[in-house]
């Protein structure tokens, strides 16, 4: 994976940078020393790494205005980051960044129960906005795995999605409010409160623009009330073919699931050693769970039951009690960690139509073995939304590479299959090289000319998202 | 009059044009500032070239009647649940409504509520911009976060952008069956508290709307549950007890034809309220709370509230800058005369830089300002 050169103009200019970055925050909060700033080398696609300049972290948004400012003045390339989770680059600095970190910035601001939503700082974590409403009620629906972890700046950035989306939506339809910072260091405030936008939709273009636009310090997040309860189903198949033709049938009958989960055999196998959840033994199982009073469910499960006995399953499993619920869902929520203690993978996230689900599979295992790499699928079915978990070891030569080209073939399967690169985790650095194969040049200059408004000199994440050959001239500009 | 019949004539007409644009869909309305230039009308790019039931998506050329692809869902039992206003009643114009000209005005019903606006439906739209380039964005799956979202920015950009040419909707099953609680008798502050009760109750309302003067003269709370039968009753009767303090309930629930309950919540959607009187009509959006402070603002205006307060339609005498009684949020003028409408200006007045942002977007996707010139600002 390329990364542009670093402006040597800036690498000697780096003692400047930090003395007036030192002077504009307290200096604990510029990291210059290369121990120090070890810890933001990578994300989590740990394949790439590199060390920035210096590290900076920001405890309020005139802060932040004030290191975008100086970064702007200085010339300086930025590379916010939230909590490092990416999975696709996102937040990969090159030697001559500044890395803006705002896991400082964690507060709740104000919990607004009359307008439902709730007003945070950007670094603060995922799962502990829920934290903050749930004694009340109330929860914060899009739940991406890494919901420990990540912060709702990185979901922003990413339009982060979850297992539960099929029924509530991604970030960006859960977003009512942003505050930002552009490069020059102006504050923009989006939106509110309030359920619509006067003018155009900043609010739906920043979000997924991947630390593009500017750098998001505050957030008005929806919260819902908590359904009476939620119910998982597990159901076994003798073929990939038939799991991926059952969700369409559950789609198509009017029930509408919160989360329809696929796992594969491969998947299926390694959990399995991990977490003992007791997973039949099959080629696919799909976990399907449903909401609301005990009635509502077992009427729902009974639909989905039906329409799954007419694909005679291999094993058909209703949670009778939350321990039974808890064990079905074990084996899902452990299968990366399950499958990063196999081997080292890439998770990829191309997403199709559902329909396509039994072709591009049946097409992935060819690819799989043409390759000579194993493949993994553990996905959100119910939007088609794919995470094929390609297995490689990164100790032996060559590897990484050819797990590389096996996920690029896989990602053009999604797009001619009528979908796209990347469902919720980004384009990055990772999938930036592949965008010519979703989209046209006039598609991608539309693109960039956003870019263009908010971020004149290209200096905010410049190397992400675009292929390098479209953006060098306006990197160069800077 | 520009009457292009595909995208590639669309494209050519738009390179071709000789000065300003206004781009029309139906046409159905003039609401905007009044746009100076040659008509071009989408009406030429119709139907529906792609529906898939089973994976909830349908793809159709900018210019299809609504109706038709409302018309289309309904026999496959689904439907556009962000549920589209007609608004010739209100704006007192004929014609036909068209799928672009409804995602052009991010135009969202009762049910945004709980199931989002228009632009939370739009999974891809194709569009041509100032230059007569053909653009796309998005695609036809339910998640997508490649690149930056041009959907979103098209939707509600009302022509100034870009001119679609398609869109792709992700659809939802229709509800079997609607249950409506009617509360009667509430003053807007209690109508506000009770319509928040309901919405933040776990029975997933999925409409919530006050008129202080219903059909009968009093006023009248509607909040709606929509689902399988059985889960509505079920619903219905739950949330009657969990709104007792707001006082006896009615319950209207039509399993079988829900046309009387329709017919009320088609009555909201469209403003009907405000249909063919002398006043002007402004369109607030507003944090939900705020509600009952507007309206004692606004006087003696005539209101009509949805989305559990946070959409306020208001009549106000002719000429009256009702912008003023705002403290949060934005304010549309939805009709008044074009005196009024060129003074006050049709669309809250954006903040800096934003105000700067949107000028320079519309310099890159238009740069010689011929697509609906000065109908945002
Ligand atoms: C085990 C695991 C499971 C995962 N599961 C999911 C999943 O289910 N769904 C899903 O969607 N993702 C998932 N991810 C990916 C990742 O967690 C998400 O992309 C997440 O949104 C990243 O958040 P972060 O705070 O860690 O962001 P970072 O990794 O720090 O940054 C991500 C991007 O956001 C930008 N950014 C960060 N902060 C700001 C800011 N303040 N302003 C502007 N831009 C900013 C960065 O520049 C970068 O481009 C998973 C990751 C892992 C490791
Ligand atoms: C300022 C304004 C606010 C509105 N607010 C709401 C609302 O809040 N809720 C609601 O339900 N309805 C609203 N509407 C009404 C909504 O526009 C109509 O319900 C419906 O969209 C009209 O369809 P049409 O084909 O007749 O569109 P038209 O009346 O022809 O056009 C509507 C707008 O979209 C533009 N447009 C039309 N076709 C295209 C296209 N193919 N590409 C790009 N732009 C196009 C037009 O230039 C115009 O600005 C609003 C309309 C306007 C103009």
């Amino acid at each position: 994976m390329d990364m542009p050169a670093p402006s040597i103009d800036v690498l000697n200019r780096k003692s400047r940078i930090v003395e007036r970055l030192r002077n504009a925050l307290s200096a604990e909060h510029v990291k210059s020393d290369p121990v120090e700033t070890r810890a933001y080398e990578c994300d989590a696609l740990t394949a790439y790494a590199c060390q920035p300049l210096c590290v900076v972290l920001p405890g309020s948004t005139g802060e932040v205005g004030e290191v975008l400012r100086i970064c702007s003045e200085e010339r300086v390339p930025v590379v916010p980051r939230g909590s490092g989770t990416s999975l696709a680059g996102g937040a990969l600095p090159t030697s001559d960044c500044v890395v803006l970190g705002v896991s400082r910035m964690s507060r709740i601001l104000e919990v607004d129960y009359e307008n439902r939503c709730i007003r945070v700082e950007a670094g603060r974590t995922n799962l502990s906005v829920t934290g903050a409403v749930e004694e009340d009620g109330f929860f914060y629906a899009p739940d991406p795995s890494s919901q420990l972890a990540c912060a709702i700046a990185g979901n922003i950035a990413m339009n982060a999605g979850g297992a539960h989306c099929l029924k509530y939506g991604v970030t960006t339809n859960n977003l009512l409010g942003l505050t930002m910072v552009t490069m020059d260091g102006s504050v923009v405030e989006i939106g509110g409160a309030h359920m619509d936008a006067s003018g155009y939709d900043w609010l739906g273009l920043v979000c997924g623009s991947e630390g593009q636009l500017g750098v998001v310090t505050e957030a008005t997040l929806r919260i819902l009330p908590r359904p009476e309860g939620a119910r998982p189903m597990l159901i076994g198949f003798a073929s990939p073919e038939v799991a991926g033709a059952c969700v369409s049938d559950i789609i198509r009958a009017g029930v509408l699931p919160v989360a329809i989960e696929y796992m594969d055999r491969k998947v299926i196998e390694v959990v399995e050693s991990f977490s003992q959840a007791g997973y039949p033994d099959c080629e696919a199982l799909l976990i399907v769970e449903v909401e609301g009073s005990p009635a509502e469910i077992d009427d729902q499960l009974g639909v989905i039951g039906n329409i799954a006995r007419g694909h005679d399953p291999v094993e058909l499993r209703e949670a009778g009690d939350a321990d039974e619920a808890a064990r079905i869902w074990l084996g899902r929520k452990s299968a990366f960690g399950a499958m990063g203690k196999l081997n080292d993978y890439i998770c990829l996230d191309g997403t199709i139509p559902v329909s396509e689900l039994p072709r591009v599979l049946q097409r992935i295992g060819a690819l799989s073995r043409q390759y000579g790499l194993d493949v993994g699928n553990v996905f959100h079915a119910g939007d088609g939304n794919m995470h094929p978990l390609i297995l490689f070891n990164a100790n032996s030569s060559g590897e990484l590479e050819t797990c590389e080209a096996l996920g690029a073939e896989i990602l053009k399967l999604c797009v001619e299959a009528g979908g796209c690169l990347t469902g919720e985790h980004g384009v990055g650095i990772e999938k930036r090289d592949l965008m010519h194969v979703q989209f046209d040049p006039v598609d991608l200059e539309a693109q960039m000319n956003v870019k263009d408004v908010l971020d004149p000199a290209w200096l905010l994440n410049p190397a992400k998202v675009f292929p390098l050959s479209e953006t060098a001239t306006r990197r160069a500009a800077a | 009059m520009l009457t292009p019949s595909d995208e590639r004539e669309l494209a050519e007409a738009v390179a071709g044009a000789a000065g300003p644009l206004a781009v029309l869909g139906g046409g159905t309305r003039r609401v905007g500032h009044p746009v100076d230039g040659d008509d071009l009308t989408v009406a030429g790019l119709s139907g529906v070239t792609f529906y898939e039931p089973g994976a909830l998506t349908l793809v159709a050329r900018a210019g299809t009647p609504l109706a038709q692809v409302e018309a289309m869902l309904a026999s496959e039992g689904q439907m556009l649940a962000f549920e589209p206003m007609d608004h010739r009643k209100l704006l007192g114009t004929s014609g036909e409504p068209t799928i672009g000209g409804t995602v052009a005005a991010n135009a969202s019903g009762p049910r945004r509520v709980r199931a989002g606006a228009c632009r939370d439906f739009l999974l891809g739209v194709r569009f041509v911009d100032g230059c007569g380039r053909i653009i796309k964005n998005g695609g036809r799956v339910m998640k997508n976060v490649t690149g930056y979202d041009l959907v979103r920015l098209m939707a509600g950009s009302r022509g100034t952008l870009g001119v679609l040419s398609e869109v792709c909707l992700k659809v939802l099953p229709r509800p079997e069956s609607t249950g409506v609680l009617l509360l009667v008798g509430l003053d807007v502050e209690v109508a506000v508290r009770a319509m928040s009760a309901a919405l933040n109750s776990p029975y997933e309302v999925s409409g919530a709307a006050h008129v202080p003067v219903g059909l009968d003269g009093d006023p009248v709370t509607m909040i709606r549950l929509e689902g399988f039968e059985a889960s509505v009753a079920y619903r219905v009767e739950r949330l009657k007890d969990h709104l007792a303090e707001f006082g006896p309930a009615g319950i209207e629930r039509r399993t079988e034809g829900p046309e009387s309950a329709k017919a009320g919540w088609a009555w909201i959607r469209d403003v009907e309220a405000h249909g063919g009187t002398g006043e002007d009509v402004w369109r607030f959006s507003i944090p939900p709370r705020d509600a009952p402070a507007l309206v004692e603002s606004l006087g003696d205006a005539s209101v009509v509230l949805d989305w559990g307060g946070g959409l306020v339609w208001a009549a106000v005498e002719q000429g009256r800058d009702a912008r003023r009684s705002l403290s949060s949020g934005h304010a549309t003028i939805m009709r008044a005369d074009d005196e009024t409408r060129n003074r006050l200006g049709v669309f809250q007045p954006e903040a800096e830089p934003l105000a700067s942002f949107a000028e320079g977007l519309r310099r890159k996707f238009d740069p010689e300002g011929i697509l609906n010139p000065g109908l945002m600002g």
